[in-house]
């Protein structure tokens, strides 16, 4: 492993790759924060580009500077205006916005990277040390356990079921799987709920749901009430994270780093499930007081998902590199990249190309630490952002909220369907309905139906869930998730 | 009656239509050799019909206990907010949609980012012209010429695509 170590360093490290991670990474970060962009377009749009430089090793860094990029780039619309362009954010703006709405915008900007930071490197870590053992390990997993796991990640809403709360949390969620069966599924192969209407054949639109039911409500919110961000309570360009912060997010980031390592790995779980599961254990371990801070800017809140789904995306590449399985839509989008550059991912990658498997893994150390360097610098340029004049900064929110929907499905009607959900979230927040279980019921609600019905077929009812134990176990950990919380308010402790 | 309520009786009159059309409506098109699978298109949708009715009656009914809240802004006072400034907002974005298309992006997003100012109250011309002009470019060329997705610039009319 040390000789593999030093040759992907070598690799790594020469000038070239370096400007190459350092360029990747930038352009990532500046793409990835336009709403509708995510890790995995702008991969796409940079393959002519590495494919044209020839060498695969500084191919691949360069893809890796621009996914680690974007992802960050994601969260930073995501924190900064309730924006999130992927649903791999989501769980970023549950607290990172209230904070960036108290005044603490670059706070909230530095734990971002630092948990990504962390998250991307300790995965690194784990996948030098696991790939291989655990290539075999994912191969366990069937659809009964991704069943059982997407119920685990559905537990996240517990978060948003305060006291007399709890039926409006679970009426939105439910909303939310609703809304999911809409369109073509991909295991029936028929049009649901469409009402013959050829715009609603592949379904609702992520990237219009998350806007319409995050940006844009707050949006509209700052224009009722108008409120200066910058002003509210703190210095919007202060990084500072004092001891005592740093000592809370500390167990959080090294927790989620492993668990969002090991949720990754699974081929289809990934960024989304590692980031809602993250959120919502950290919430549940969290000690009674810190609870009820989840949700309006806890700093354990954001560093959970921020590190999960960072060490998830890291975790991905197990399967791609180990077994030539594209775990996630990123990944695919990488392994055809692999092909073109005459590069077959698999068993025995490490074997045959060596120095493109080690380069990759340590691009991932390179890239997680330049865009660490990069972007703490940026942070107070970007927090600037929110003290634009409302007078600018409303009508470019609702702008970029506008592209991100239009970008993602080219369709105009798009864009009207962006404004009459956007006007059922304005009513739904007036009545202290809470909107994130209707995106992660929505963002869940087509892979738990998939791995459910498939579940179904191979078994021939719901046996399936006593005959596998970890669906079981993983069932249990779900309900003591959802529970749990519950039971604790009701007793006090 | 409280919004909250209102919107439960919205929710459950879509979950009674939504679930009308799960348990009635479509198995009737469903293949023979599908009528043998354990599951059924209409299944999930049966379940979540049933847990939807459930929840919003309970929310209908008022029968979870717990205070009303209000939260930034009180909707029973609205008139005590910039109520017109939001609607011209919510209505310069359907015009946006509208127009989009048949008008060309550079002037759509132009027009609706110096008309988006100047409803909220923006008159300092000079400022709202080069900022929405800039940027609109910018944004065109971002998207078109560095990412290749087609954003038509021009009116129909001018292009004729």
């Amino acid at each position: 492993m040390l000789e593999g170590i030093l040759i992907g360093l070598q690799t790594a490290l020469s000038l070239q790759n370096l400007l190459v991670v350092i360029g990747g990474c930038l352009i990532g970060t500046f793409i990835g924060m336009l709403p509708g962009l995510g890790p995995m377009s702008i991969i796409a749009i940079m393959i002519p580009v590495a494919i044209t430089m020839g060498d695969p090793s500084a191919a691949l860094i360069l893809l890796a500077g621009v996914y680690y990029g974007a992802i960050f780039g994601g969260s930073t619309s995501s924190i900064l205006l309730n924006a999130p362009g992927v649903a791999g954010t989501v769980a970023s703006s549950f607290d990172g916005y209230p904070m960036a709405r108290q005044g603490k915008a670059g706070k909230a900007l530095t734990i971002a990277a630092i948990a990504s930071f962390a998250g991307g490197t300790i995965g690194a870590i784990l996948l030098m040390i696991f790939a291989p053992m655990l290539s075999s390990v994912a191969l366990l997993f069937h659809s009964a356990e991704y069943f059982s796991l997407m119920v685990v990640g559905l537990s996240a809403i517990a978060a948003f079921a305060g006291p007399g709360q709890v039926t409006k949390a679970v009426m939105m969620t439910v909303l939310g799987l609703i809304m999911a069966t809409v369109g073509e599924g991909a295991l029936f192969n028929m049009p649901r709920f469409t009402a013959g209407i050829m715009d609603l054949q592949s379904g609702f639109g992520f990237i219009t749901l998350a806007m319409a039911m995050f940006a844009l409500p707050e949006a509209v919110f700052l224009v009722l009430k108008p409120k200066n961000l910058g002003q509210d309570g703190g210095e919007i360009k202060d990084l500072r994270i004092t001891r005592a912060e740093a000592r809370a997010i500390a167990p959080v980031i090294g927790r989620q780093s492993i668990q969002g390592f090991f949720i990754g790995v699974l081929p289809g779980a990934g960024a989304t499930i590692a980031s809602f599961l993250g959120y919502a254990v950290e919430r549940n371990i969290a000690p009674k007081a810190e609870q009820a801070e989840f949700g309006k800017g806890s700093i354990k809140g954001l560093a959970a998902p921020e590190t999960a789904n960072n060490a998830a995306c890291t975790g991905s590449f197990v399967p791609l590199l180990t077994l030539g399985i594209p775990g996630s839509g990123t990944t695919a989008i990488l392994l055809g990249a692999l092909i073109a550059l005459n590069v077959t991912p698999g068993p025995r990658l490490m074997v045959d190309d060596p120095q493109i498997f080690w380069a990759v893994i340590m691009s991932m150390f390179i890239g997680n630490l330049v865009l660490l360097i990069l972007n703490l610098p940026l942070i107070p340029y970007i927090a600037k952002l929110l003290a634009i004049p409302r007078n600018f900064l409303i009508p470019f929110i609702l702008f970029f909220t506008l592209m991100g929907a239009y970008i993602g499905q080219n369709n105009a009607t798009e864009l009207l369907m962006l404004v009459g959900f956007g006007i059922c979230g304005i009513a739904l927040k007036f009545a202290n309905f809470p909107l994130p279980p209707l995106l992660i019921g929505f963002i869940l609600g087509g892979m738990l139906e998939d791995n459910f019905s498939r579940s179904m077929q191979l078994y021939g009812g719901v046996s399936f869930i006593l005959e596998r134990p970890m669906t079981l176990g993983l069932l249990i950990v779900a309900a003591g998730l959802i529970v749990l919380p519950a039971v604790r308010t009701r007793f006090g402790k | 009656m409280a919004l909250d309520r209102w919107i439960a009786l919205v929710l459950l009159g879509i979950c009674i239509v939504y679930g009308y059309a799960a348990w009635f409506l479509m198995d009737a098109d469903l293949a023979p050799f599908m009528r043998r699978n354990p599951i059924w298109p209409s299944t999930f949708p049966k379940v979540l019909s049933i847990l939807g009715i459930g929840a919003s009656l309970v929310i209908l009914l008022g029968l979870e206990k717990g205070e009303e809240k209000i939260g930034d802004i009180d909707h029973r006072r609205l008139g005590d907010y910039f109520l017109g400034q939001a609607l011209f907002l919510l209505g310069l974005m359907v015009v946006y949609a509208l127009c989009l298309r048949p008008l060309g992006f550079v002037f759509s997003t132009s027009a609706f980012l110096i008309i988006g100012s100047f409803i909220l109250g923006e008159r300092k011309w000079h400022v709202m012209v080069p900022v929405a002009l800039i940027a609109t470019g910018a944004v065109w060329y971002l998207v078109q010429e560095v990412l290749g997705i087609f954003l038509r610039p021009l009116p129909i009319f001018v292009m004729g695509v």
